[in-house]
């Protein structure tokens, strides 16, 4: 067995309002896969993300990290090794200083006081963010607060990184480093993208969501050129799998 | 920037101030808290009229601010934004107890003093707070608090308050700020759109406090914060709390001002 494996089965939710935002899901991700999760807004990604970090619970089906289905008893046990990275960092930074953020997952694992400063000074350094350390989150750019946001996160040592849009907000530079960060982690990812090119990176294998279904399952490569698919699932193909419109080659 | 906007970077630059060099941000918050309280109390236990013995208790809230080098002014602007409430408490006395004090100009009623009495008290307690905060930041004095034996469920009430509050703002902002930018010139601020502004904002700020909260529990959150690093009480820390408390029952027993005036006319004659 594996901590690291994150299956979905049959998977159905649907918010109180009445809408529905999966209708039947199921896949099974293997330790040290890297998955892009793409599909059209409202096609289920963010809520699919909640449901795989125990945020919110199936309404039928289930979901398994490592052995364990997600249920109310386990759910410590879920969200000591699922780290989920927030959409907006702003929901994720709430304490006073960038170290404290960090070091509130460790403290809240009961990790002894000197070894949540080692986890802080290591974390901050996966992503490059040491001279943020005692810094108020509010007052980053976007590229820091995803960071740190980061940071946050793998400083609980996960065995399964989720994220929501993580080069949402970011300018080329951000972007570019996030990639980097993201391709260094070595554990299983989930990552949830509008921005396909990211998803071409970092992840091997991608999940279409459309309409709360898994529409494709296969190779990231693959499934970015098969165009009747992305118009499908309301997205597109990536510049970098286009032809150039200038000479005309690639693709 | 917007009215909210600057109401939100005013109180952020005084918790920010938390965070600065300065003899009294090094000294431990339990020591700060605890002394503040004293003081509180001190300051409380006076009867109606007290107004000259009140005096010396200045002397607190200056040497934290000078401490923690807050500048007068910060402290002033922000006394000042309360005082209408505390006027709307104080106002009634004079016209209540009319009666004359013996010795005084006439006049100078009971009810002047207990006026003045309250405003005092106010601007005594409330600059001390005020003091505290600048120099211990709102997550220290919650901390402070916890270490004390306040019980958990409240440290983490003004914990969440003091994060909140910047989290609304940031919100509130933001809403202004489109709602200027559409009002074409007019201001936007009719009573009538206040109320659906409000009930917008109640809404955006459930919304996130919900996302807040999933990402607190995301993060293996059980309903307290955990312990920061306890602080060091050292000697500072003692001197500061026995100095403190000493010169509080010296100002409550004696009336230092009065004392010296004697002192002074009996020195002259």
């Amino acid at each position: 067995m594996s901590h690291h494996l994150v299956a979905a089965e049959g998977l159905r939710y649907r918010y109180p309002d009445g809408t529905p935002a999966l209708a039947g899901v199921s896949f099974r991700i293997v330790h040290g896969e890297s998955v892009a999760l793409v599909g059209a807004s409202g096609a289920g990604k963010s809520t699919l993300l909640l449901l795989l970090a125990g945020s919110l619970l199936p309404q039928e089906g289930r979901v398994l990290i490592g052995d364990f289905p997600v249920t109310p008893s386990t759910l410590p046990a879920v969200r000591r090794s699922v780290g989920l990275v927030f959409q907006d960092p702003d929901d994720q930074l709430f304490c006073p200083t960038v170290a404290d953020d960090v070091a509130f997952g460790p403290r809240n694992l009961g990790v002894p006081e000197e070894a949540v400063a080692e986890r802080v000074r290591t974390a901050l350094a996966k992503v490059g963010a040491e001279a943020l350390a005692k810094r108020p989150p509010h007052r980053l750019s976007a590229g820091e607060k995803r960071r740190a946001a980061l940071a946050t996160v793998l400083s609980m040592d996960p065995g399964v990184l989720v994220l929501d849009e993580p080069s949402s907000g970011l300018d080329p530079r951000g972007r570019r480093q996030l990639i980097a960060i993201l391709t260094a982690f070595t554990h299983t990812k989930v990552v949830a993208t509008h921005d396909l090119e990211l998803a071409l990176e970092t992840c091997a294998r991608t999940i279409v969501l459309s309409k709360g279904t898994v529409r494709a399952d296969g190779p990231t490569a693959e499934l970015m050129r098969d165009d009747a698919l992305l118009e499908e699932a309301g997205l597109e193909r990536p510049a970098s799998l286009r032809r150039c419109p200038a000479c005309g080659e690639g693709a | 920037m917007s009215r909210v906007g600057e109401a939100l970077a005013g109180l952020d630059a005084l918790e920010l101030r938390a965070s600065a060099d300065g003899s009294a941000q090094a000294l431990d918050a339990r020591a700060k808290v605890g002394v503040t309280l004293l003081f509180t109390v001190a300051v409380a236990s006076f009867p109606a009229g007290a107004v000259s013995p009140l005096l010396p208790f200045v002397a607190f809230p200056a040497a934290l601010a000078a401490a923690g080098r807050v500048p007068f002014r910060e402290v002033a602007r922000r006394l000042l934004l309360a005082l209408p409430f505390v006027l709307l408490v104080a106002l009634p006395a004079p016209f209540l107890d009319r009666t004359p004090l013996p010795g005084a100009l006439p006049g100078v009623t009971a009810g002047w003093a207990t006026f003045v009495s309250v405003l005092l008290r106010f601007a005594l307690t409330a600059s001390a707070a005020l003091a505290l905060v600048a120099t211990t930041g709102l997550i220290g004095v919650a901390a402070a608090l916890g270490a004390l034996g306040v019980p958990r469920p409240l440290v983490t009430q003004v914990v969440l308050l003091s994060r909140s509050l910047s989290v609304l703002g940031a919100e509130a902002e933001r809403m202004e700020r489109a709602r200027d930018l559409r009002s074409s010139g007019r201001r936007g601020r009719e009573l009538k759109r206040a109320g659906s502004f409000l009930g917008t904002l109640l809404l955006r700020s459930w919304e996130r406090a919900e996302r807040i909260h999933r990402a607190l529990l995301a993060r293996g959150f059980t309903g307290s914060f955990p312990a920061p690093r306890p602080g060091r009480m050292g000697g500072r820390e003692a001197l500061f709390v026995l100095g403190w408390c000493g010169a509080f029952v010296l100002f409550r027993l004696a009336d230092v001002p009065s004392l010296l005036g004697r002192l002074l006319v009996g020195g002259l004659g």
